[in-house]
C-alpha cells in the first residue's frame, strides 16, 4: 500500500494541466477521481514521477444538452451520471450503466473521464459509450480534436490520447427512445463485469459492446449486422464473439467466457428489443 | 442444570445490551497497535521471496544500507544468533511429526512465495519499503510442490532434512469388535464414497497484523503490542526466543480488529519486532500490507477429504470411513497439525454410530503458505464431509434428505450420549432444531415448488439444501488436551474484584478481537452481583494486568472463561455473605442474596447492601476474626467437558444453468448455543459466521499457479463477499442449556460457519440433480457451476 515516491502538482484548469504534463514529460500522469491510477500505484505496478492533479478543474463537470448529443465533462462523477435527469430522458443506458460502476464510494469519487482514458476493458463505461457512439474530445498544447470511440482503443489501458492531451469532453448521440440492456455480469457487487453487455435497438439499428472481452472494449459489429439483415436475437447473439478475444483469468476460462458473452448478448437484446 | 443466583428472575442475562465497545470502535476512538503513536520507533520491512522454493545462495543488503532514512539490514544469517529456538509448533500430534526448522528470516531455502528472506529498519514506512528494492538476493529455484497427492509421492522434497513431505499420519481407529469397519461395509444395503475438496481459504481480518515492541530504558523489561488473539501464549515464547525471561516480558493486544484463528499465532514479524527492539534499544514497528498479509499470514482449510458411509436398509449408519491429506504449507505453524484432530471427532456429526470408526490424517507440507485453525479449524471441514455425504446417501436410497438425517439423529432421552469416540456430548435435540428450521423455511412447501419448477429445459433450478451439525466448543479440558499431545492446557482465569465503592472489576484471560467479551463479561458479573453493568470493568488482553489466561480461540471464551467469571463471582459472593452475617450478627446460612442485597430470610428490615459489604471489606474494621480484608476472588475453571453447540441451516437457492450463477434466496439459520448471554451478540456471531461459510461455499479460494505464486493476493481478486452480496439470514434458536456449567452455555463463536458451507452446497447440488450434477467445487463460482453442469450433460450445456 506504500505507492514510490512521487511528486504532486494541482492543475486550476485544462489548460494548466496540459501545460504542466507537457513540463514533467513522459512520466507524469493526471490523477482525476483516482481510482484507477493509485491501485496501480499502490502495488508499485505504475510509478509515475509527477501527478497533474486535476481533480479541481470544475468547469470540466457537466452535463449538458447539446441537440443531437448529450456532452459531459471528463470530470464528472460517475454519480452524477448515474442520478442525471438529462442523460435518464435521452440516454438511459448510460446512465444506469454509471450505477453500476464499483460501488458508492468508487461513483462519488470516480469520473467518467478517467474511466474512459485509463481505457480498461473490463470497466463499463468504456463499452457503453463504445455501444452508443460517442466521440470523446481530447484537448491537447495545439487545442481540441475530436476521437471516435470506435477509434479510440488501442490495446489494454492503451487510447490513442497522445501523452501531452487530456481527455476533456464525451460526446455521446441520443438514444431517440431506442430500447436498451445492460447486462453486467460478476460475482460481487462492487467487482469488473466478468462480462458486460451494452446494448440498444431501434428496430433495425442497433449498437452492441462487450466489456472485458478481449484487451480493449469490444464493439460487436457483427451483432448489429446480423440485426440489420434481420437476423433473429438468438442467430445474432451466436455472433457475440466475432470480433472479441476473451483471455482466461480467476473467474473464467476462455470456453466459460465465450459462452457467456452469448447468453448475455441474447438476453441484452431481448431485453432491448422488448 | 443448575443457575443458582442466576435464575430465576434474571434480569441482565439474555437482553439484547447494546455493546460497550461500540462507542469507541465507531468514532475511531479506539487504539489498534498501528494506531500508537510513538516517536523514534524505526519501521520493519521485510523481502520475501517471490519465489516458491528456491535455495538462497547469497543476499546483499549493501545497497540497501546506503539508501535514505534506513538504520539497518539484516540477512537471516544475520540474525541467527538472536534466536532461542526455530519458531514453535506447539501441537506435536504424533511421537515421529516430522517438523522443519522455521526461522522468523528463512536461511538456506525459501519454502514458500512470501517466506521472509531479509528486513530493513528505517526511520518511516516509506524508506523501509523503498529500501527493499535495494536488496539484491541470488536465488536458485526449485521445482515447486503445490498438489497434496504430488506432495506425498515425495517427487520434490522441500525439506531437505527431514528427506520426505508427509508431517505425520494420525489414525483413529474405533471398533466394537476387531473388523467391525469392513464389515459393515460388507453388509450394508447402501454405502457412500466421495472426495471433497477443502480449498485454501485467506482468513482476511479486517485488521491485518501491527507490531510495536517497545522496550523500556532501565529494567530489561519489553512491552510487545500486537494485533494477536494470544497475547498470554505470546508472551511466553516471545520471550523464550528472544531471551526475555518471562517476568520482563510483557505483551498487550489492544484494540484487534478480528482474527479467525489467524492471529492464534507466534509470527516473525512479533519475534522480529522484539528482537531488534532489543538490539538497537528503540521501538520497533510494522503494520502488515493487505497482500502482504495474503502471503505471511496463515491460510485455512486446505484438506483432501475422502469419505465413506455404510448404512443398513433404513439408512441408518453403520461405519464411517475416513482418509484425509491435510495441507500444513511450507512450516508447521502454532497447532496446524491439530487443525484436522479437531475434526476427527465430528465425522458422524450429529448421528448415531456404533463403534466403527476408521479415520486417518496424513498432512504434507507444500511449497505454499503454512496453514493453521480457522474459524471452526476441523469441525466445519468435518461436517461438510459427513453432511454432503448424508445428501448422497439420501439421494442413493432415493429419500428426503432431512428424513435420512432424523433416522440417524441421537435422540434427546440418550442426553448427556456418550459417542463412539468416547466423547460426551452434553445436551442436545436435533429433531426440534431441524423441525423449527424446516418450518421457518416451508420445507414442505419448497419441495412442492421445486417439483413444478425443476422441469425439463428449465433454466432457472430450485434447491434446498440442509445441513445439521455439532460445534465441538468450549476448548478444552486440559486432560483431554494432553492426551492429544496439544501443548497447553484448556483452563481459563478470572478474577473479580468489588472495589470499595461498589465499582466491579473483572479480569479476565480470554482475548477478544471483536466478540464483545467487555459487554458479555460484564454482564455475567451484574447478573450474579446484583450491579449495573455500567458499572463493571473488564480488564483483558494485558499480560502485565491479567497475568494468567489462554486466550480466545475455539469458541472457548464463554463456556470457559465467562464461567470462570462467574466462579468468580460466587467466591465473592461467598466472602461477602461472611461478612454481612457478621456484620448484621445473622446466620449465614440465613442470608438470601439478590439484587445485589443480602436480606435475613424472615426479616425484611434486616439487610445489607454489596455496597455495604465492600466498605467495610476495605475499611477491615469488623470483619470476622481471620478474615482477609477486601473482597475479591480469582480462580482458574478448567472445564469438565467440551460444550456441544448444535443446529440445522437450510439454504434455498436458484441456479441460472446457462450461467452457473448461484442466487441465495433464503437461508434459515437454527442455531442451539445453550443459554444465550446477549442475544443480539449471538445474532450477530451467526449472521458473521454464515457469511464466512457462505464465502467458502461461493466466493473465496487462495489460487496458486504452478511456481507456487498466488494468483490473488489483493481483495479485488480474492473474493471476500461485502454487504451487497449477502442475502438475508432468518436466524432461529432454540435454548438446551449445557449441563456442565453453572450459566448454561455452549459458545456461538464457529457456529454459523460450521453449518453454511454444507448447507449451500447441498442447495446447489440439489437443484442441479435432475441434471445429473452429484458435486460442485468449492467455490462454486458460475464457472464451476458450469463445469460440473457441463460434466454431468456429457460436455453440453
Amino acid at each position: 500500500v506504500i505507492p514510490a515516491a512521487f511528486d504532486y502538482v494541482r492543475a486550476g484548469s485544462a489548460e494548466e494541466a496540459i501545460a504542466l504534463i507537457g513540463e514533467h514529460g513522459e512520466e507524469a500522469k493526471f490523477l482525476a477521481g483516482g481510482h484507477s491510477l493509485l491501485p496501480l500505484m499502490k502495488l508499485r505496478l505504475a510509478q509515475p514521477s509527477v501527478l497533474v492533479d486535476i481533480g479541481r478543474v470544475s468547469d470540466l463537470s457537466y452535463i449538458r444538452d447539446a441537440g443531437d448529443h448529450v456532452a459531459i465533462g471528463a470530470l464528472t462523477r460517475h454519480r452524477d451520471v448515474e442520478t442525471s435527469d438529462l442523460l435518464a430522458q435521452h440516454l438511459p443506458l448510460l446512465a444506469h450503466a454509471a450505477s453500476h460502476v464499483g460501488d458508492p464510494q468508487v461513483r462519488h469519487r470516480g469520473t467518467i473521464g478517467g474511466s474512459i482514458a485509463h481505457a480498461d476493458p473490463a470497466s463499463d463505461l468504456p463499452a457503453t459509450t463504445l455501444a452508443l457512439g460517442a466521440t470523446y474530445v481530447a484537448q491537447g498544447p495545439n487545442g481540441t480534436r475530436e476521437i471516435a470511440a470506435s477509434d479510440f482503443y488501442q490495446g489494454f489501458l492503451t487510447s490513442s490520447l497522445d501523452a501531452e492531451e487530456m481527455l476533456t469532453e464525451i460526446r455521446v448521440p441520443k438514444m431517440q427512445g431506442a430500447g436498451w440492456s445492460f447486462q453486467k455480469f460478476n460475482r460481487r457487487a462492487q467487482d469488473w463485469a466478468i462480462v458486460g453487455v451494452a446494448a440498444w435497438r431501434r428496430n433495425g439499428d442497433s449498437g452492441v459492446a462487450l466489456v472485458n472481452m478481449g484487451s480493449t472494449p469490444i464493439l460487436a459489429t457483427s451483432v448489429s449486422a446480423a440485426i440489420a439483415s434481420g437476423a433473429s436475437i438468438e442467430d445474432a447473439a451466436a455472433q457475440a464473439v466475432a470480433e472479441a478475444e476473451p483471455q482466461a483469468d480467476l473467474n473464467a476460462s476462455v470456453e466459460y467466457r465465450t459462452h457467456l458473452a452469448k447468453v448475455l448478448v441474447r438476453r441484452a437484446l431481448t431485453e432491448a428489443s422488448a | 442444570m443448575t443457575m443458582t443466583d442466576t435464575a430465576p428472575g434474571r434480569t441482565v442475562l439474555g437482553t439484547r445490551m447494546l455493546r460497550k465497545e461500540d462507542p469507541a470502535l465507531l468514532t475511531g476512538e479506539a487504539k489498534f497497535t498501528a494506531d500508537m503513536h510513538v516517536p523514534g520507533a524505526l519501521h520493519l520491512a521485510v523481502l520475501r521471496s517471490p519465489y516458491a522454493h528456491a535455495t538462497i545462495n547469497s543476499v546483499d543488503v549493501s545497497e540497501a544500507l546506503k539508501a535514505p532514512g534506513v538504520k539497518a539490514a539484516y540477512t537471516g544469517a544475520d540474525l541467527m544468533p538472536l534466536w532461542g529456538g526455530p519458531m514453535p509448533c506447539a501441537w506435536p500430534v504424533t511421537a515421529d511429526m516430522k517438523n522443519p526448522a522455521h526461522y522468523p528470516l528463512a536461511v538456506g531455502k525459501a519454502a514458500f512465495a512470501g517466506d521472509g528472506v531479509a528486513c530493513v529498519l528505517a526511520d518511516s514506512a516509506n524508506f523501509a519499503q523503498d529500501a527493499l528494492e535495494l536488496i539484491k538476493v541470488d536465488y536458485t529455484s526449485h521445482a515447486v510442490v503445490t498438489d497434496l497427492e504430488d506432495a506425498l509421492s515425495d517427487r520434490v522434497v522441500i525439506h531437505d532434512e527431514l528427506g520426505t513431505n508427509k508431517s505425520y499420519t494420525w489414525d483413529l481407529k474405533i471398533e466394537g469388535e476387531p473388523g467391525q469397519v469392513d464389515a459393515a461395509f460388507a453388509a450394508a444395503a447402501f454405502t457412500t464414497k466421495e472426495r471433497f475438496i477443502q480449498q485454501r481459504l485467506i482468513p482476511a481480518a479486517m485488521e491485518p497484523r501491527a507490531v510495536l515492541a517497545m522496550p523500556q530504558p532501565f529494567g530489561g523489561e519489553m512491552t510487545l503490542y500486537s494485533a494477536t488473539q494470544i497475547p498470554h501464549i505470546l508472551k511466553i515464547f516471545v520471550g523464550i526466543l528472544c531471551g526475555i525471561p518471562e517476568h520482563k516480558m510483557r505483551v498487550i493486544a489492544p484494540s484487534v480488529g478480528g482474527g479467525f484463528g489467524s492471529k492464534l499465532n507466534v509470527y516473525a514479524e512479533e519475534l522480529l519486532c522484539t528482537a531488534l527492539a532489543l538490539k538497537h534499544k528503540v521501538p520497533v514497528r510494522w503494520t502488515e500490507e493487505r497482500s502482504e498479509a495474503a502471503m505471511s499470514t496463515i491460510h485455512g482449510r486446505a484438506q483432501i477429504q475422502d469419505i465413506e458411509l455404510a448404512a443398513d436398509a433404513d439408512g441408518k449408519l453403520t461405519a464411517i470411513r475416513v482418509r484425509l491429506i491435510g495441507d500444513m504449507g511450507a512450516y508447521l505453524q502454532l497447532v496446524a497439525p491439530g487443525v484436522p484432530l479437531l475434526g476427527a471427532f465430528l465425522y458422524a456429526g450429529v448421528y448415531e454410530l456404533p463403534l466403527a470408526y476408521d479415520f486417518s490424517c496424513t498432512s504434507v507440507f507444500t511449497n505454499m503458505t503454512p496453514t493453521d485453525a480457522y474459524r471452526g479449524a476441523g469441525r466445519p471441514e468435518a461436517t461438510y464431509a459427513i453432511e454432503r455425504s448424508m445428501d448422497a446417501l439420501a439421494s442413493k436410497m432415493g429419500i428426503d434428505p432431512l428424513e435420512l438425517r432424523r433416522r440417524n439423529f441421537i435422540p434427546k432421552q440418550k442426553y448427556p450420549y456418550t459417542a463412539f469416540t468416547g466423547l460426551v456430548y452434553d445436551s442436545g435435540d436435533h429433531d426440534a432444531a431441524a423441525s423449527k428450521a424446516a418450518e421457518m423455511v416451508d420445507y414442505a412447501g419448497l419441495r412442492a415448488r421445486q417439483a413444478e419448477q425443476n422441469v425439463a429445459g428449465a433454466t432457472k433450478r430450485l434447491g434446498v439444501g440442509l445441513s445439521t451439525y455439532f460445534e465441538m466448543c468450549g476448548l478444552a479440558p486440559s486432560r483431554v488436551l494432553a492426551s492429544l499431545n496439544y501443548g497447553a492446557g484448556g483452563w481459563e482465569a478470572a478474577t473479580v474484584r468489588v472495589l470499595p465503592t461498589n465499582r466491579i472489576q473483572v479480569v479476565t484471560g480470554t482475548a477478544p478481537h471483536g466478540q464483545g467479551h467487555e459487554t458479555a463479561w460484564s454482564m455475567i458479573a451484574a447478573e450474579k452481583l446484583g450491579v449495573d453493568p455500567a458499572d463493571v470493568d473488564v480488564l483483558h488482553s494485558d499480560t502485565a494486568i491479567a497475568p494468567y489466561g489462554l486466550d480466545t480461540y475455539g469458541s472457548r471464551s464463554l463456556p470457559v472463561g465467562g464461567v470462570a467469571i462467574a466462579i468468580a463471582c460466587d467466591g465473592v459472593i461467598d466472602k461477602a455473605r461472611k461478612i454481612a452475617a457478621h456484620q448484621m450478627e445473622a446466620n449465614e446460612e440465613d442470608l438470601e442474596f439478590s439484587g445485589g442485597t443480602f436480606r435475613v430470610k424472615g426479616s425484611p428490615d434486616k439487610e445489607m447492601p454489596l455496597a455495604g459489604v465492600a466498605w467495610a471489606a476495605f475499611t477491615a474494621h469488623n470483619l470476622p476474626d481471620g478474615m482477609e480484608p477486601n473482597l475479591e476472588h480469582h480462580t482458574h475453571y478448567d472445564p469438565p467437558n467440551f460444550s456441544w453447540p448444535f443446529g440445522t441451516h437450510i439454504c434455498v437457492v436458484e441456479v441460472d444453468t446457462e450461467t452457473g450463477q448461484v442466487e441465495v434466496l433464503k437461508y434459515v439459520a437454527v442455531d442451539d448455543c445453550g443459554v444465550q448471554v446477549n442475544p443480539m451478540i449471538v445474532d450477530g456471531q451467526v449472521h458473521g459466521g454464515v457469511v464466512q461459510g457462505m464465502a467458502q461455499a461461493l466466493y473465496e479460494g487462495a489460487v496458486y499457479d504452478s511456481d507456487g505464486n498466488l494468483k490473488n493476493p489483493t481483495l479485488a481478486e480474492y473474493l471476500v463477499p461485502s454487504a451487497a452480496d449477502v442475502p438475508p439470514i432468518t436466524l432461529g434458536h432454540t435454548v438446551t442449556p449445557s449441563p456442565t456449567n453453572q450459566l448454561g452455555v455452549k459458545g456461538v463463536g464457529e457456529a454459523g460457519t460450521i453449518g453454511a458451507a454444507p448447507a449451500v452446497i447441498n442447495a446447489i447440488v440439489d437443484a442441479l440433480s435432475g441434471l445429473g450434477v452429484r458435486d460442485v467445487l468449492m467455490p462454486a463460482s458460475p464457472n464451476n457451476v458450469w463445469n460440473a453442469i457441463n460434466a454431468a450433460q456429457g460436455g453440453n450445456s
